[in-house]
């Protein structure tokens, strides 16, 4: 196994495009090194990016954020504003794992892992986070949600590589949530997990993003849910609206984590509770 | 006082919160486990496991590994003692597979290697071909008609003709006429309940360092509930004389019961006997779900009769317990426990043990028991929604008490269990308000308690403290216990006395720590031996006074004369007799070595409080309340700490734990991510009420505590779970999307 520290992502994007075997990217390394000690994915080459110049930093971009990839969990909660305008975006971060886990896991590393329930997943969908990637044929953005294309594999090509996470201007009367469930209270994996972002005028919602996670081969952004909601001030009608569109659309596996019927049903209770959330935040937000 | 006297009151030790000796060891890292022992020129072992759940082993070709760099030498069965039968060709079967892998996990070859690096790569160079066989992991589907054979003529001769190859033992005991006492009943509820295996979830994986020559003398360090089982059964692998096996226990990271039993480590001796250098092999806890032994799963029906005054007139239970490929899974003691806290006119218990390609199960925290009680204590409650009766009145109606004739045959000697539910009764949990969505369970539990072979020394040294050595590993902070009663008999501070668990060459026999014995044999041991010392202090002392033995009491550290009859001297304190023991006939060492037979049995009653998220089927313990007849409690601080942990590891296995297997019959859930043990955020503060009825059998009255703390939980829980829910809970556990299945069902057949 060969192991590199690329000093810029022009060097990281050349040692990737040169790689000969299966090559991964290492920022925190809480999924690359589980999978190595598994025997799950054992790389031939390695590239850790963490010595970059601003891979570790959280900075204004207009009025949103553009956070490096290899900010750790820790770092995004307690940094005070982003936290404050972005409380889903970085409570969704802060389930994953341990407070170990927690200074070394980023967002970035979470989105490439291509995994539909991964916690910090649907809350960049349901916030409209973009990344750089930057590869051989040059750099372009891309939207969270078409990073994962089935579960591990993500619409990366061969030698490119995610250089950083831009997250958009939080603007009035906005609000974001994220939900997981999860048998126990810390310490697991989402068996189901729904982000949700909205905007109010007045009382009523005037744009929506709802994403589920972990009910289908990738995280979902549902337009349907969004669309129950929109134009209403979220009574119980535009409630039950919602979990209908969220549990409708998904398509879930039976597994050792839960059931079809019940990730379905649960789609749904969760979308209605991160969407009062949210709505919350977006009215204190006014 | 005489030296077989019983001791109840005016205790200066024993009853104090003494800080546990092996405290800071263990909380700054210099506390050596399994896996933290070295040796020069040691080597590395890596496992070949089966990845099928039932398989002939056709051929094993090693070359490829053996050619490896670094690669010191591989074993397989071929490399063990032929011959054995019985118990001890089960375990060399479960330890090495023969001619067929019986479960997933099942080790088929082993390497030892200059690194773990190099083994691991090693053990993927070993290519098994295997001829992949038909395979059953359900209890209940093990036993039908069709179900693949695990192992021909495995089944001893309690079974009923026409039953299937798998189930291999019967048991069947009660009393009286059922079916009169069902005729004599108000309401009779009648009902199936199943359980999933799950694993003790000790936080140390197995781990060993095996030294073994071709003069076939060895040194072995290992992470064990009980290292004389450990040198009995490895010299029975190896084909080795047993006193040529030295077995050190290391400090242990739980056990629970299943460090009872052998895995890795006659693989590591065969390994070293065939490099001749040191092997360190440690289990990753993937292994440690897929190859250690958990507990067995059950399926069982319950018929319960009840009059309207809440008087039990008959209890009928079937216990299918699967317990792995091999025999063993304890169904009789889930029969003998099922309805041991009740007085019952008429009782009859039927245990079936069922063979399935699963892992050969281990003792698990009272094994079989817990199960039985979620069956039994379930239908109670149900008798007492459906009767309108309280459920604590009904068990005090219907509990055992001293002079009862068991439902299992024997008669109570003094037991706690109206204590406990006494205690229970006026706990101000149990008559707490409950917010909505919150219901309470309560239930009863039962344990043995177990006695065994013992033997216990205990060295004076010259200043006037002392060592002593038992051979009984430490699980539950039992050498505190023990230098508390050694303090108190000798009459010196607690910290002058220091506890060892000695190896194997040290002292006789030791039976494993298990059955809640340590406090109870070793602890006994302990005091006999202490007094055979001061027989002998008292001895010396009547020497230099020149008066006769009997006239020379010990008391408070002190040797005294008896009275004034006896003479006028001054009291002879510890450390001058044992500065002079010397030259005043030598050494002074106590010591005991028996198989104690009087262990009392436990009882205890929890009460718990659940809230059941109806959208989500989550549950969340909100209050826990655990009352135990603890005999006397040697050191509080333990006991509760092990009331704690019994509730604690029976809220896991009653809402989330469980073993997943595929339709492939591999195991789907080996990790800790996926095997979902409680987290400390799950659990609520456990509260602990120690009850203290003394068993005649100890000089002090002391019960074990350890296992009876499981019994009850799984039942409370379930109770509290289905009254806060509104529908029973059959099925454990009872994670989110089975209660709300149940919540869905009931919501559509009304």
């Amino acid at each position: 196994m060969q192991y590199h520290t690329p000093s810029s992502f022009d060097d990281a994007v050349a040692l990737a495009k040169d790689a000969q075997g299966v090559t991964r990217f290492l920022a925190g390394g809480t999924d690359v090194l589980v999978q190595l000690r598994a025997d799950i994915v054992t790389p031939d080459v390695l590239i850790d990016i963490k010595k970059i110049d601003g891979v570790s930093d959280i900075a204004r971009e207009g009025d949103g954020w553009r956070i490096g990839v290899a900010v750790t969990g820790a770092e995004m909660s307690e940094h005070d504003t982003l936290a404050k305008e972005w409380p889903g975006l970085v409570e969704a971060m802060d389930l994953i794992g341990s407070t170990q886990v927690q200074g070394r896991a980023t967002l970035t590393g979470n989105l490439c892992n291509g995994s539909p329930a991964a916690d910090s997943v649907p809350a960049m969908v349901a916030a409209g986070v973009t990344v750089s990637v930057t590869g051989p044929n040059g750099e372009r953005k891309v939207a969270a949600e078409d990073i994962p294309v089935s579960p591990g594999k993500t619409s990366l090509e061969a030698g490119e590589l995610v250089t950083a996470v831009h997250v958009p201007a939080r603007g009035k009367s906005g609000g974001d949530a994220y939900l997981r469930f999860i048998p126990r209270t810390e310490m697991d994996i989402a068996v189901v997990g729904c982000g949700i972002n909205l905007r109010l005028d007045g009382k009523k919602i005037v744009e929506a993003r709802v994403s589920l996670g972990a009910v289908a081969p990738t995280v979902l952004l549902v337009e349907d849910a969004a669309n129950a909601i929109i134009g209403t001030e979220l009574d119980d009608a535009a409630l039950d609206a919602l979990a209908a569109a969220a549990s409708a659309a998904c398509n879930p596996i039976n597994d050792k984590r839960g059931t079809i019927e019940f990730r379905t049903h649960v789609a749904g209770v969760l979308a209605k509770r991160a969407a009062k959330i949210a709505y919350e935040r977006a009215e204190a937000a006014s | 006082m005489a030296f077989d006297e019983t001791k109840t009151e005016d205790f200066k030790v024993v009853g104090q919160r003494v800080k546990r000796p092996d405290g800071v060891d263990k909380v700054t890292g210099k506390a050596k486990f399994g896996a933290d022992a070295v040796a020069p020129g040691m080597l590395f072992a890596a496992v070949v496991r089966s990845p099928h759940a039932h398989a002939g082993i056709v051929k094993i070709d090693t070359s490829k590994a053996e050619a490896l760099g670094g690669v010191k030498g591989v074993v397989t069965r071929a490399d063990f003692a032929t011959g054995l039968t019985g118990g001890d060709l089960d375990v060399l079967e479960n330890v090495m597979a023969g001619e067929k892998a019986l479960y997933d996990g099942h080790a088929v070859a082993a390497v030892a290697a200059t690194s773990q690096l190099i083994a691991r790569d090693a053990a993927k160079l070993i290519e098994v071909e295997y001829e992949v066989l038909p395979h059953v992991t359900d209890v209940d589907m093990a036993m039908a008609s069709d179900a693949p054979v695990i192992r021909e003529g495995a089944a001893d001769q309690s079974v009923p003709e026409g039953m299937h190859a798998n189930v291999v033992r019967y048991h069947e005991s009660g009393h009286g006429d059922i079916e009169a006492g069902f005729a004599e009943a108000d309401l009779v509820v009648e009902d199936s309940f199943k359980t999933e295996a799950t694993h003790q979830g000790y936080i140390e994986p197995h781990a060993c360092l095996a030294q073994l020559g071709g003069d076939n003398k060895g040194e072995l360090w290992c992470c064990t509930q009980g290292h004389w089982n450990v040198q009995k059964l490895c010299a029975a692998m190896l084909g080795l004389e047993t006193s040529q096996l030295r077995v050190t226990a290391s400090e242990i990271g739980g056990g629970f019961g299943g460090k009872t039993a052998v895995f890795i480590e006659p693989v590591a001796l065969a390994l070293s006997r065939k490099t001749n250098r040191p092997v360190k092999l440690v289990m990753s806890r993937s292994e440690v779900f897929r190859a250690t032994g958990p507990t067995a799963s059950t399926s069982m029906d319950i018929k319960i009769g009840m009059k309207k005054d809440g008087t039990i007139t008959a209890g009928q239970g079937t216990f299918r317990l699967q317990g792995g490929a091999f025999p063993g899974a304890p169904m009789e003691f889930t029969a003998m426990c099922a309805f041991a806290p009740y007085n019952l006119q008429n009782v009859k218990q039927v245990g079936y043990d069922v063979m399935a390609n699963r892992p050969k199960q281990a003792a698990y925290r009272a094994p079989g028991s817990p199960m039985a009680a979620f069956a039994v204590e379930s239908v109670i409650d149900e008798l007492c929604k459906k009767l309108g009766l309280d459920p604590i009145e009904v068990r005090l109606k219907n509990a055992s008490k001293q002079g009862t004739k068991a439902s299992f045959g024997p008669t109570w000697d003094r037991i706690g269990l109206v204590e406990t539910l006494e205690a229970a009764q006026s706990h101000p949990h149990y008559s707490a308000p409950l917010k909505e969505g919150q219901g309470r369970g309560i239930s009863c539990g039962f344990w043995f308690n177990h006695g065994g072979e013992t033997s216990v020394t205990l060295a004076l040294s010259e200043d006037g403290t002392a060592q002593l050595s038992v051979g009984t590993p430490d699980i539950g902070g039992s050498r505190a216990s023990m230098a508390q009663m050694a303090a108190e008999e000798l009459g010196i501070p607690y910290e002058n006395i220091r506890t060892t668990i000695a190896d194997t060459a040290t002292l006789g026999y030791n039976e494993v720590s298990h059955g809640s014995r340590v406090t109870y044999a070793s602890g006994l041991a302990t005091i006999k031996a202490a007094r055979s010392a001061v027989k002998i202090l008292c001895a010396r002392a009547a020497a230099k006074w020149g008066i006769d033995e009997d006239a020379v009491v010990w008391e408070n550290g002190c040797a005294k004369p008896s009275g004034p009859n006896a003479g006028e001297f001054d009291p002879l304190p510890i450390d001058k007799l044992t500065r002079s023991m010397g030259r005043t006939g030598g050494p002074i060492v106590g010591h005991f070595e028996a198989t104690p037979e009087g262990a009392g049995v436990s009882f205890a009653t929890h009460i718990v409080d659940a809230e059941v998220d109806k959208e989500t089927g989550q549950t969340k313990v909100v209050r826990y309340t655990v009352v135990q007849d603890a005999g006397k409690a040697i050191n509080p601080a333990y006991v509760e700490g092990q009331f704690q942990g019994g509730a604690a590891q029976g809220i896991g296995w009653a809402l989330n734990e469980e073993y997943i297997y595929g339709e492939d019959g591999r195991l789907q859930n080996s990790v800790f991510l996926d095997y979902r043990i409680p987290v400390a955020s799950d659990l609520p503060m456990i509260d602990t009420v120690i009850v203290e009825v003394p068993n005649p059998g100890h000089p002090y009255g002391v019960r074990g505590v350890g296992e009876t703390s499981i019994c009850p939980p799984l039942a409370a829980i379930a109770n509290a779970v289905s009254n806060a829910a509104g529908v029973r809970l059959k099925e454990l556990p009872m994670s989110p999307p089975r209660i709300l299945a149940a919540l869905e069902n009931q919501a559509k057949n009304g």
